[in-house]
Order: C-alpha cells, then structure tokens, then sequence
C-alpha cells in the first residue's frame, strides 16, 4: 500500500494575535518570533496515514510539501513520526502561491514521482491560509474521488478501505476503492504521537528528494494565480471586558449572577 | 455578471442557510451590477420543487433554475459536482455562490477546478470596487482578514455560515409563470464508483444541537478532566443550554468531536456564551463571533478570552462552577435537583 501524505509549513497558527502583525510593504504577515511549524492537520493526516500502514501490516507512507529549503523541517517531522520517504518541490520563484497552483504542483509531483498512489491524504485546511481547498483540487486534477473530514482509515474487504468520518452530530463509515483523496480532520483516536528522539535524530540524516517546480508539467494556465489575496488586514478590535470585582469568590461569583441576569437572555 | 445562488438539496429541502445565502448574492449582485439568479439541485421528483422555488424567488431570484433527480438523493458530493459543471454554464451567471455547509464547502473548490474558474472559500463580506467583486474572509485563523480578487472570467465563492443576513427585501406576489426554468441533469453525471456510507453512529443525542441552542457552556483544557465536563453540563442544564468544547478539550477525549466549536467545528450563534477555561485561541473565538454575549471564566487574567468576553472572573473554575450554578439555579427558581447534586 502507497499512502502519499502532503504537508504545509506555516506560521505556527497558535501564536497569539498580540505578536501578530502584517508587513504593509509587503502584504504578508510579519513572522517575528513565531517559529514555523508542520500544519496542525497535516500533522493529523500523517498519523492516520501511519496508523492505516499499521492496520495494513505493510506500505509506505511519502510526505510531499510545496516549499522552499525550510520546509524541509516539517518533512523530517514526518519522517521522525516513521513516514519513510519525503518529497519537496522546490517553488523556485514562485512566490505565494494560491490554492490552484500548489494543487497543480502537487498533482504533478504525485503523478511524476509518486504514482501509483492508494490514498493521498491532506489536512482539511490549512494553518495558515484555512482554504480546505487545495486537497479538493488535486482530487479534481487527478480525477480521483474524495472523502473529506476523516479521522481514521482501515483496511477493508477486497482491497477497499474503509474511512471512518465525522459527520455533523456523529460519525459514519464509508467504504471506496483506492486511488482516492482523504482530508482529514481532529479526533480524540487521531492525536499526532510524538516522535522518539532517536527518531527525530535519524529523520535529520535521511535524503529528501528535491524536484524543482519548472521541471514540472504543470499546465500553463495552472501556474498564474486564479485568485489573488488583493488586500490584507488585522480587523479593527475595541473589545472592553467587564472583570467580576470582589474580596471573596462568593463576591465575584454573586456579582457574575447579577451581570448574567442584567443580560436579559435566560 | 449575473450571480448565481446555488442551493444544494440532495435530500430534498435545502438547509437552513438558503436565506444567508441569498443575502450574500444580493450584495454580490449588487456589487457587480448583474442579475441575481438562483439554481437549485434537488433530490426529489421536479413536482417538489416548487415551495424552494419560490422561496429563492421570493429571496430575490429573478429567475430560479431548478433541476431534480430522485437518484441525487444518495448521492456524494462528487455526483453534486459532475451535476453543477453542466448546469452552472447553463445559468449564464458567471459567479456562483454556494452555503458553506460540509456539503457546500466541499462542492465549491471542485466545481471551480472543473469550471475553471476562481474559487475563494468562508467569505464573510462581498465588497463591490469598480464593478468587480473582492471577496473579504478571514485568514491565518482569523488574526487577520484577506480580500480575495478572482483572476478569472469565472468565479464560485463558499460563504461562510451564519454570517450574512437574510436579504433585507423581499419579492412580493405571485411568482411570474417564466421564473422558474426546469433544467435537465447532464448526462452521466450521476454515474461512476463512489464512496459508499456502511455504517452510521449519531454521537450522544442528548440535550439540543448547538446550532440552535441559546445557551452555550463551553469548556477547554483549562477543565481538566471528564469530571470537569459533568459540572459544565450541570450549569448548562440549569441555564437551558448545550455543552461545547474547544479543540484541545475535544482531543483529550472529554468531549466528543461535533461538539467542537470554531473554525473547524461548530459555528454557534447563542445568545450567551459562557467559556471556562478556554484561553480564546482566534480559531476558537471564530465560531463565537456570532454570540450576542460572551462570559469568560478564566484563572490566567492575560488569557486572550478576555479580550473576546464582555464579562470576565478571573478564577479556577472548580471553585466558580458550583457556586455559581447554585446561585443561578436559585435565581431563576428552576435546575433545583441538577444544582444540588453539584
Ligand atoms: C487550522 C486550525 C483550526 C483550529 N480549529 C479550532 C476550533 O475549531 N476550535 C478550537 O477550539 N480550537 C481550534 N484550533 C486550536 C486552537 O488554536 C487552540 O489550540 C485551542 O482552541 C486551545 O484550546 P483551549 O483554549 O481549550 O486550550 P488552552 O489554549 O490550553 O487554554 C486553556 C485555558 O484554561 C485556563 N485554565 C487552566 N486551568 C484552569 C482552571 N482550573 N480554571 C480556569 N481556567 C483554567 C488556562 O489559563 C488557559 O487559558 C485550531 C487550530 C488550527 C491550527
């Protein structure tokens, strides 16, 4: 079994909006002290990647990311978790890229060195951008079906897989046959384990294979920006909270009734 | 530029987000000076169709496209899909809007690839600039807000739900005999292999769903435990409330995951919020922001909850909650029994 798994590097998305800060030159936030990190459910996508090559008893399991030299961070990361190979496309001049042209490249990358494939899993968004398009997209590209916010995928009968997937007020199981794309969301069953430092230290030695993006067939129209981020701005904030004041719990907790009921809404 | 409302109804009757639907195409029709049109896909016999006709219509729609198939019924979304590629065109709006539901959000970015054209996802206002449309949503969790301009002739936009308003006027009358056109499915496009639903578990069926519930009591990591969880139910049994949770406390297994609220789960409009031990992560805050008061129970006074919340206490909850749901419990002489047992 070949389970593709495609990881973003982003701005760590739980920096807190007090350090957050956009260049006006240049559009773009400013990254300051926030690290970069592997998005949050990209991280998900490789463990129930990894879990379903347990279930299976055997496979392999490739991280892709679309992304300069970092990103080569968030690709060790998978593999210290024990995926076994990595894949960076290398943007070149690219730039930002909108969902399509990350897609195409994506879909390129998995067609040219990637392929056969059985899932091609994603995070249901990302950290950063939070489009939940871009597997959507490669799913289109590669002609593939898709079963979106999973939590969890097994084996099933006749070389099918079954994805369990969380619904809007439960979970139902859905069988389909492999090629498919998989976006998966967060679960109590599907929390990233935490890699062995040994692990981290043996990713840190392991070849990460570079295909540079013009090398490529990636459609000539796939390549420009179908949508452009035109303006980009932190929304305007007067937030006054009233704080609960008093010497003793019982105080604050009695001034909190009085507040709560002066709301009119019980 | 004629704008598309485009309402998914594979079980039938569209859901609850037709009428922000509408609202957002009026202003996109506005903005481009286009007519405003709707296309409804249903899964029922054509005779059916008619009541969501003339809602759409009644919304604004000067003419509704409407195309039913009992076979759309179990369909996935990528049938939708094949479906809306042919019709779409048909319409001749060069902008399709779509409700922001799983389905529809799951439809939109395929539906653009197929069609070529731009697709922008969880837009939360429409801003008309000379004529062309910028599409405002939030981005990098909502610290900051991206105007989004299409660079095709062709655009499908995923609105963000209970966002915009119903529209503000409505058409009045009987429905014009040639506002409705019935539109055929193309060929195939209900064809080929897909996923297959084997096997369906509700989650907990207890008290209401949070899309609807007027009071929310909402914990976080800060909770602790399960334990925790029994006395935020207490208190939400004593307001007449549902419970939610944040991500962190959904992944610790104290709460099921349709519990979560924010970006990636529920988006709740409540009259009251109450939020304990929850710091107010902007991908959290993202699904309250429609809370009409929002009550922070937080022991870190720096927590960035505060900054979201109208009132705050700044305490460790487990010496709040019991308190305070006896004090309410009293208070509005209801919750008797569930209050003493804390
Ligand atoms: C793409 C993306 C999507 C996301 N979507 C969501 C989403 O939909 N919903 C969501 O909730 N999160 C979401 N997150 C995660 C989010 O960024 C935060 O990690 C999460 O909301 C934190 O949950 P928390 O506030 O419960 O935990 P923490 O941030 O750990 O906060 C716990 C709080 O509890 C307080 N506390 C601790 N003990 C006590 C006590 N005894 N009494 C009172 N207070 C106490 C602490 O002071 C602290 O403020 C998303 C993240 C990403 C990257």
């Amino acid at each position: 079994m070949h389970l593709v798994v495609c990881v973003k590097q982003v701005l760590d998305p739980e920096m807190s909006p007090r350090d957050f800060a956009i260049d006006p030159a240049t559009k773009r936030p400013v990254a300051g002290k926030a690290p970069l990190v592997i998005s949050t459910f990209d991280e998900i996508a490789v463990e129930v990647a990894l879990k379903l090559r347990e279930a299976a008893g055997s496979g392999t399991v490739s991280a892709l990311s679309l992304g300069p030299k970092s990103a080569d961070e968030v690709l060790r990361k998978a593999m210290a978790m024990q995926a076994d190979r990595a894949v960076r496309i290398e943007p070149g001049s690219l730039g930002e890229p909108d969902a399509v042209q990350t897609a195409s490249a994506l879909a390129a990358a998995i067609r040219e060195r990637l392929w056969p494939a059985d899932v091609v899993f994603f995070g249901r968004q990302a950290g950063d951008t939070d489009g939940g398009q871009v597997g959507l997209m490669v799913a289109e590209i590669l002609g593939l079906p898709v079963v979106t916010h999973a939590i969890g995928v097994r084996p099933g009968e006749g070389g099918k897989l079954l994805v369990e997937r969380e619904t809007r007020d439960g979970v139902e199981v859905v069988e389909v046959a492999a090629p498919v794309v998989v976006t998966v969301t967060n679960a109590p069953s599907n929390v990233p384990r935490i890699p062995k430092v040994k692990d981290v230290m043996a990713a840190h030695r392991k070849p990460i294979d570079v295909v540079e993006l013009p090398a490529l067939p990636v459609p000539e129209e796939s390549r420009q920006s179908w949508a452009e981020i035109a303006d980009l701005f932190v929304p305007a904030q007067d937030h006054r909270c009233r704080m609960m004041e008093g010497d003793s719990v019982e105080a604050r907790v009695d001034a909190l009734v009085r507040a709560i009921l002066d709301l009119k809404v019980l | 530029m004629s704008v598309v409302a485009v309402v998914l109804a594979p079980e039938g009757t569209p859901g609850s987000g037709v009428d922000e639907l509408m609202g957002c195409a009026v202003e996109a029709a506005r903005a481009t000076g286009g007519e405003l049109l709707a296309l409804v896909l249903a899964g029922t016999e054509r005779t059916a169709l008619a009541p969501t006709a003339e809602r759409l219509w009644r919304l604004g729609a000067r003419r509704v496209f409407a195309a039913a198939d009992p076979a759309l019924r179990d369909s996935d979304a990528g049938a939708l899909v094949a479906a809306l590629a042919g019709l779409v065109p048909e319409t001749g709006a060069s902008v399709a809007v779509l409700d922001g539901d799983p389905l529809g959000a799951q439809v939109g970015p395929r539906l653009a690839m197929r069609l070529g054209a731009a697709s922008v996802t969880e837009v939360v206002e429409v801003r008309g600039v000379d004529g062309q449309i910028l599409w405002v949503r939030p981005i990098y969790g909502g610290k900051a807000m991206a105007a989004v301009r299409a660079r095709r002739p062709r655009t499908v936009a995923v609105v963000r739900p209970r966002v915009f308003r119903a529209p503000a006027a409505m058409q009045e009358g009987p429905v014009p005999a040639d506002a409705v056109v019935h539109l055929s499915l193309p060929a195939g496009a209900l064809g080929g292999a897909r996923p297959r639903v084997v096997e369906r578990r509700a989650g907990s069926s207890e008290g209401q769903k949070l899309e609807d519930a007027r009071v929310i009591v909402s914990g976080g990591r800060g909770v602790g435990g399960p334990e925790g969880f029994e006395a935020l139910r207490r208190l939400a049994e004593v307001l007449g409330g549902a419970v939610g949770a944040s991500r962190a406390a959904v992944d610790a297994g104290w709460a099921p995951a349709h519990l979560q609220i924010g970006q990636t789960g529920k988006i709740v409009a409540p009259d009251l919020y109450v939020a304990v031990g929850i710091s107010g992560a902007s991908q959290h805050l993202a699904g309250v922001s429609g809370a009409r008061h929002v009550v922070a129970i937080n022991k870190d006074p720096e927590a960035p909850i505060f900054r979201a919340a109208e009132l705050g206490l700044v305490e460790d909850y487990r010496k709040v909650l019991p308190l305070l749901t006896d004090r309410l419990a009293q208070a509005l002489g209801r919750g008797g029994d569930a209050a003493r047992a804390s």
